[in-house]
């Protein structure tokens, strides 16, 4: 249905979102700025969810948009499948100390 | 461009020419229900509040209900109250006859019960309604509009399709000389810097700043993390993993153009250009505020699929999930062909949406319309219920 199977929004990016189910195993070349990355996916990606283009360590900004979405909270190697089970927020943490910024 | 709509008498346009049925208190909201489906030409207000409120929870709920009434959608306005709510009946009826429009009241503690309050009540309404009836379309240009943009039930599709598309149409009512008011403060957290930067002056970069900072603590002083809250169980299972990914995907639906002035909650609508409604995110709180503000059409982006319209505000329903698009086309008005954000093909689908919102601001009905589902909406109130 679509052109590409996964999207890269900024050059900045450290993930790229699925615009298909995409199968653990498959590797994927993907436009970001001016280069092609390819990216062995280690996992089932469903549509719309994300996976990463390179390694993130555990404590390090997970990037979409250009921009932080969050944290790592376990080391992601890349072509992972990131989501909730190893990225958390850092806004709105009412069960941590630091609260509102 | 233009499009044909209702003259009011405080120079606004209507796109609707509804009579208003608003309840004052859910304790109302069965007369308030029954009026507005006896008499057709009615929209009904109904909601959860008007009494048992902290002292800035019944000024809300009083400057909502106003402006409610002075939504251009109404051609007049008729209250329906029981008679011992916290808010003032008589207040809201005054604040609306500010507006030039015919507003009357009936209260079901003075009129004998609630078959006494239907029968008086169903006969103002169907006054009102004929006198309405009176008034045709007129040409009007696209300036005259207020836009109010909102997303709901979002996946990840909202932040890379429907939402820039809905964007672009903003940036182009902006262009014409017509306004547009997005919101939805709790998906603002992340992405506020990006909002402030846009702000047209430092006084309003920092209210940006305040009242995301302010939603913040109201979550964050019930001592869990938001998410599962914000994002929704929904959210996260369409792939979206935090707040932060969530808002950095939902302000791209307000556009590019500089951000005007921040509005509280119920609040009206005055000036030109781009503006903000501090909102909580949820439906029914925030297209009403949406309504309150004076919009006459509602842009609605979705994900997953979120069915509501507003009973007195045609809502469009965009989406660019395409499985969303083909399973639930019952409520889906536009879809938006999910590609790369830097695509032409984006600035084609707010032209697209934008043709859309010219076609129902002059009449043409939407799915929530055609299929009248919208009618139970709430107003936001910030202390305890008492």
């Amino acid at each position: 249905m679509f052109k590409q199977k996964a999207i890269v929004l900024d050059p900045r990016d450290n993930v790229a979102t699925a615009l298909a189910d995409l199968k653990a195993g498959e590797t994927l070349r993907l436009g970001v700025g001016d280069k092609t990355l390819a990216i062995k996916l280690t996992a089932r990606i469903p549509f719309g969810h994300k996976f990463s283009l390179n390694n993130i360590d555990s404590g390090s900004p997970v990037i979409k948009y250009g921009e932080a979405i969050g944290i790592a909270t376990a080391d992601i190697r890349a072509g992972d499948y990131v989501h909730v089970h190893n990225v958390a927020s850092a806004r709105g943490r009412g069960d941590s100390t630091g609260g509102a910024r | 461009m233009s499009f044909l709509g209702y003259p009011r008498r405080d120079g606004s346009v209507g796109t609707r020419n509804y009579i208003g049925i608003l309840s004052t208190v859910s304790c109302a909201n069965d007369v308030a229900w029954w009026i507005s489906q006896g008499v057709k030409g009615c929209a009904p207000f109904l909601h959860g509040g008007g009494c048992c409120h902290t002292k800035p929870d019944i000024e809300i709920v009083t400057r909502t209900l106003v402006n409610l009434g002075w939504n251009p959608n109404l051609a007049g306005v008729l209250v329906v109250s029981l008679g011992c709510e916290s808010i003032s009946a008589d207040s809201v009826v005054e604040g609306i006859a500010g507006s030039g429009k015919p507003v009357e009241k009936v209260v079901i503690q003075k009129m004998g019960g609630a078959a006494a309050t239907l029968k008086q009540g169903s006969r103002l309404a169907r006054d009102m309604v004929a006198e309405a009836a009176k008034l045709g379309r007129e040409k009007f240009e696209d300036s005259a509009l207020v836009l109010g943009v909102k997303c709901g039930a979002s996946d990840t599709t909202s932040g890379l399709a429907a939402n820039p598309a809905v964007g672009a149409t903003c940036d182009l009512l902006i262009d014409n000389g017509g306004s547009c008011i997005f919101g939805e403060t709790t998906e603002f957290m992340g992405a506020e810097h990006i909002l402030a930067r846009r702000a047209a002056t430092s006084q309003v970069a920092d209210k940006i700043i305040e009242i995301v900072a302010r939603m913040e603590k109201r979550a964050v002083a019930m001592g869990f993390d938001m998410r599962g809250g914000q994002p929704t169980a929904g959210n996260i299972a369409g792939g979206l993993t935090t707040i932060e990914e969530k808002s950095l995907g939902a302000i791209a639906k307000g556009g590019t153009r500089p951000i005007q002035g921040v509005y509280e909650y119920g609040e009206r609508h005055h000036g030109k250009g781009l503006f903000i409604v501090d909102t909580p995110g949820r439906e029914p709180e925030f297209l009403t505020a949406l309504a309150a503000a004076g919009v006459q059409v509602i842009v609605f982006t979705t994900g997953l699929g979120a069915p509501q319209g507003f009973p007195l505000v045609p809502v469009i329903k965009v989406t660019g999930n395409p499985n969303t698009y083909k399973q639930l086309s019952e409520h889906m008005d536009v879809f938006v062909e999910l590609g790369s954000k830097a695509e032409p093909g984006i600035a084609q689908a707010g032209k697209s949406i934008y043709g859309e919102m010219l076609a129902v601001a002059s009449g043409k009905p939407t799915k929530a319309e055609t299929i009248n589902y919208g009618n139970f909406p709430n107003i936001f109130t910030i202390g305890p219920v008492l």
